[in-house]
């Protein structure tokens, strides 16, 4: 089978849970016959009509919205932010009704929030964001965030099939520059299980998204120059977190250090940090370091963007401080 | 200031030409049975005393919650409601009890509501009129307005996507005609086509915000033409009026051609809720409205004189409507407040339970005890400690 990329493994996806089931239907901004801002849903209106991929106004509360009284009608829609960013204008929608929905009015909600996030690619303040933080935050929301070509396909047939609302956050940077041969059969990746991307044993890095990619860079580098073997752990899953696998890292390594693309404050990585503390004190060896973007919107300019994110240099960094600790 | 509207002052917007008013024998109304005629006397004459209820049980403090009154707009309620089929789905605000009424709420499940009972409609967990029944055909409104909006654009798409032939409703407030979620879910729906009507109810104010504050726009159905959808305005407190503009609506939504914009005309005679005390309403406004315009006296008088019900079929209605209510409040005051468990379960499909925090775990005595810190009291606006 030949490799695709992680921008076509998630289309791979939506044609396969289209052709699946009847009550699966896109809906976003220009999906249809433009394809979608980065073409992820291109041909879908060409096999599934205009009923089932449906190009909206400018509308994200009115599309979220609908898609959630849809789903409590049996359908399973799959709704676009065209850049996540915009996911803000329905934060409303998304955190007081579809997240509440099943607790407060047994409501059942499937429907998935997909959208093109994170930053590396000089998108300026609107077009870069990562906004996943605010929504862990929201009882009743699931979040994935993949960072390979396979959990990218395996996880929108997940959420897809869910029968919770899951935001799905696809790293732009990411759906032209990996391939992967998709694994054969129905391929599904259960929501809420971390991967280890690498083993180790001297310290853990636990991230998501595009830097796992910095991270395995960094790891690499790390065993060249210092001799150090690290883990790292690649979370998919941000809500629910995998405990179970932040906790065995932990504790074979004794040393953790968190890494995200998100700006620092009130980022996962605090909650990380906090849910080891009180779950493996005893196994560190170190106290839980974090690498992270700085507090700031994040800027256009090359020289400022890669200033404000993290990079795999940081993460060398930092891992080498943690290990001197 | 909002005047006392009668029939004659509201009008038939005339957006997109369509929703032309019928002579009063081709109207939807006129073809209603006796018995139909009383039935929505009976809903907003049930939706009144249930209301009066509540008031009761809320000055005996078994009310846990605020306590929101459809004083003089029970008939914008009752007669949208009652033109829905029992297939069709419509979502309630919070002076709509009386069409979930209509539309099979019953009595013991809004007590318990407002009680918090543990075998509540929502166990507890939302308060007032809050929940809903997509079997019934209601689906429970949350508290920041205009969401229900997109939802309902949502639940019709899905009507007209599965060519099912049922219609959606859903009420807004005037004030609420303000908010980005009513315009971004009626435009959807409007492109769309889905088979949905939204009444807007304007009941003069939206807590204590008038609706010259609201909207410069010289009257809410105005609002139609820029959706390019046909508008409608009706008297909110004739009940026929109601029904009548309504299944046109929904007739009209039932044969593809879409959203249909309503504007109700109504009085909100109590405040936003009870602890409202209308300062802000000019003298003597809410008492012209109770004299001049209360919908349940307007429709009693026509029953009888212009149906010739007699004084003793609309009484035997008033007589059923006290002991359905008696009956319901004592079977309601009977349950208890639901389990303090229950509050970890359901917030997803899977996993069904969250687990309850370390320092609860065999705890679970700190539920009996309404804790009150030491330093707290309570503050007089002069700042009074008592």
């Amino acid at each position: 089978m030949a490799e695709i990329t992680y921008l076509e493994a998630i289309r791979e996806a939506l044609f396969e849970e289209m052709e699946r089931d009847q009550n699966v239907f896109c809906l976003g901004e220009d999906i249809g016959k433009y394809g979608g801002a980065f073409k992820v849903t291109e041909g879908l209106l060409d096999t599934f009509g205009e009923s089932r991929v449906i190009d909206s106004p400018i509308s994200e509360i009115g599309i979220v919205g609908a898609a959630a009284g849809a789903a409590h009608m049996g359908m399973r829609p799959v709704v676009e932010m065209q850049f996540i960013d915009f996911i803000a204008n329905a934060y409303d929608i998304l955190t007081n009704y579809v997240a509440t929905a099943r607790y407060r009015a047994f409501l059942p909600c499937p429907m998935v929030v997909r959208g093109p996030s994170g930053g590396y690619v000089r998108g300026g303040p609107f077009h870069s964001q990562n906004p996943e933080a605010g929504f862990i935050h929201t009882p009743g929301l699931k979040v994935v965030y993949p960072s390979t070509a396979e959990d990218a396909k395996g996880l929108m047939k997940a959420a897809i099939r869910d029968d919770d609302c899951v935001l799905f956050f696809e790293h732009k940077y990411l759906y032209r520059r990996i391939k992967a041969e998709m694994p054969a059969g129905d391929h599904v990746v259960p929501i809420g299980k971390a991967r280890v991307a690498r083993e180790g044993r001297d310290l853990s890095i636990i991230t998501y998204a595009a830097t796992v990619w910095k991270a395995l860079d960094a790891a690499e580098q790390l065993e060249k120059e210092d001799g150090l073997l690290v883990e790292v752990i690649d979370l998919r899953s941000l809500a629910p977190l995998d405990d179970e696998a932040i906790q065995a890292t932990v504790r074979k390594t004794n040393r953790a250090l968190v890494v995200h693309e998100d700006t620092r404050t009130g980022g996962i990585a605090g909650e990380i940090t906090a849910r080891i503390n009180e779950s493996s004190f005893a196994w560190l060896d170190a106290p839980v370091l974090r690498v992270t973007a700085h507090d700031v919107p994040l800027p256009y300019a090359p020289s400022l963007e890669d200033f404000v994110l993290p990079q795999t240099a940081d993460i060398v960094r930092a891992a080498r401080a943690l290990a001197a600790y | 200031m909002p005047k006392a509207t009668t029939a004659s002052s509201a009008k038939t917007a005339t957006v997109s030409g369509k929703g032309k008013r019928e002579k009063p024998g081709d109207a939807a109304s006129s073809r209603l049975s006796r018995e139909q005629l009383l039935d929505l006397y009976y809903w907003m004459r049930l939706t009144r005393t249930l209301e009066e209820r509540l008031v009761a049980l809320y000055r005996q403090t078994k009310v846990v919650g605020g306590l929101f009154r459809s004083l003089g707009q029970e008939a914008d309620a009752v007669g949208s409601a009652y033109a829905l089929e029992r297939r069709d789905i419509l979502s309630p605000l919070i002076r709509n009890l009386g069409a979930m009424l209509v539309k099979g709420a019953t009595p013991v499940e809004i007590l318990k509501q407002y009680m918090a009972k543990g075998d509540s409609p929502t166990r507890g967990r939302e308060l007032n009129i809050h929940f809903g029944d997509t079997e019934r055909g209601f689906i429970g409104q949350i508290s920041p307005l205009g969401d229900m909006v997109p939802v309902m654009a949502g639940v019709t798409l899905t009507f007209k996507m599965r060519r099912e032939d049922r219609v959606g409703l859903v009420y807004i407030g005037d004030g609420a005609t303000s908010t980005g979620a009513f315009h971004e879910g009626i435009n959807f729906a409007a492109v769309q086509k889905c088979p949905l009507v939204v009444i807007v109810e304007n009941n003069g104010y939206a807590y204590s915000t008038p609706t010259w504050k609201q909207t410069a726009a010289r009257q809410f159905v105005d609002k139609a033409i820029g959706y390019g959808v046909p508008g409608e305005q009706a008297d909110g407190n004739d009940v026929l009026a109601v029904y009548d503009v309504t299944k046109r609506a929904v007739d009209r939504a039932r044969r593809g051609e879409g959203v249909t914009l309503i504007e109700l005309l109504t009085y909100r005679r109590k405040g936003h809720a009870e602890h409202d005390n209308q300062s802000y309403v000019p003298d003597g406004e809410i008492e012209r409205w109770e004299r001049e315009n209360d919908p349940i006296t307007r429709y009693h008088t026509r029953l009888i004189e212009e149906f010739e019900f007699s004084p003793a079929d609309v009484d035997g209605v008033d007589d059923r409507v006290r002991r359905e209510v008696d009956g319901a409040t004592d079977v309601a005051e009977q349950s208890g407040l639901p389990e303090a468990l229950d509050a970890l379960t359901g917030v997803y499909a899977d996993p069904p339970v969250q687990p309850a925090l370390w320092y609860r775990v065999g705890a679970s005595s700190v539920v009996d005890v309404h804790e009150r810190p030491e330093g707290w009291g309570v503050y007089s606006a002069k700042g009074d400690k008592s």
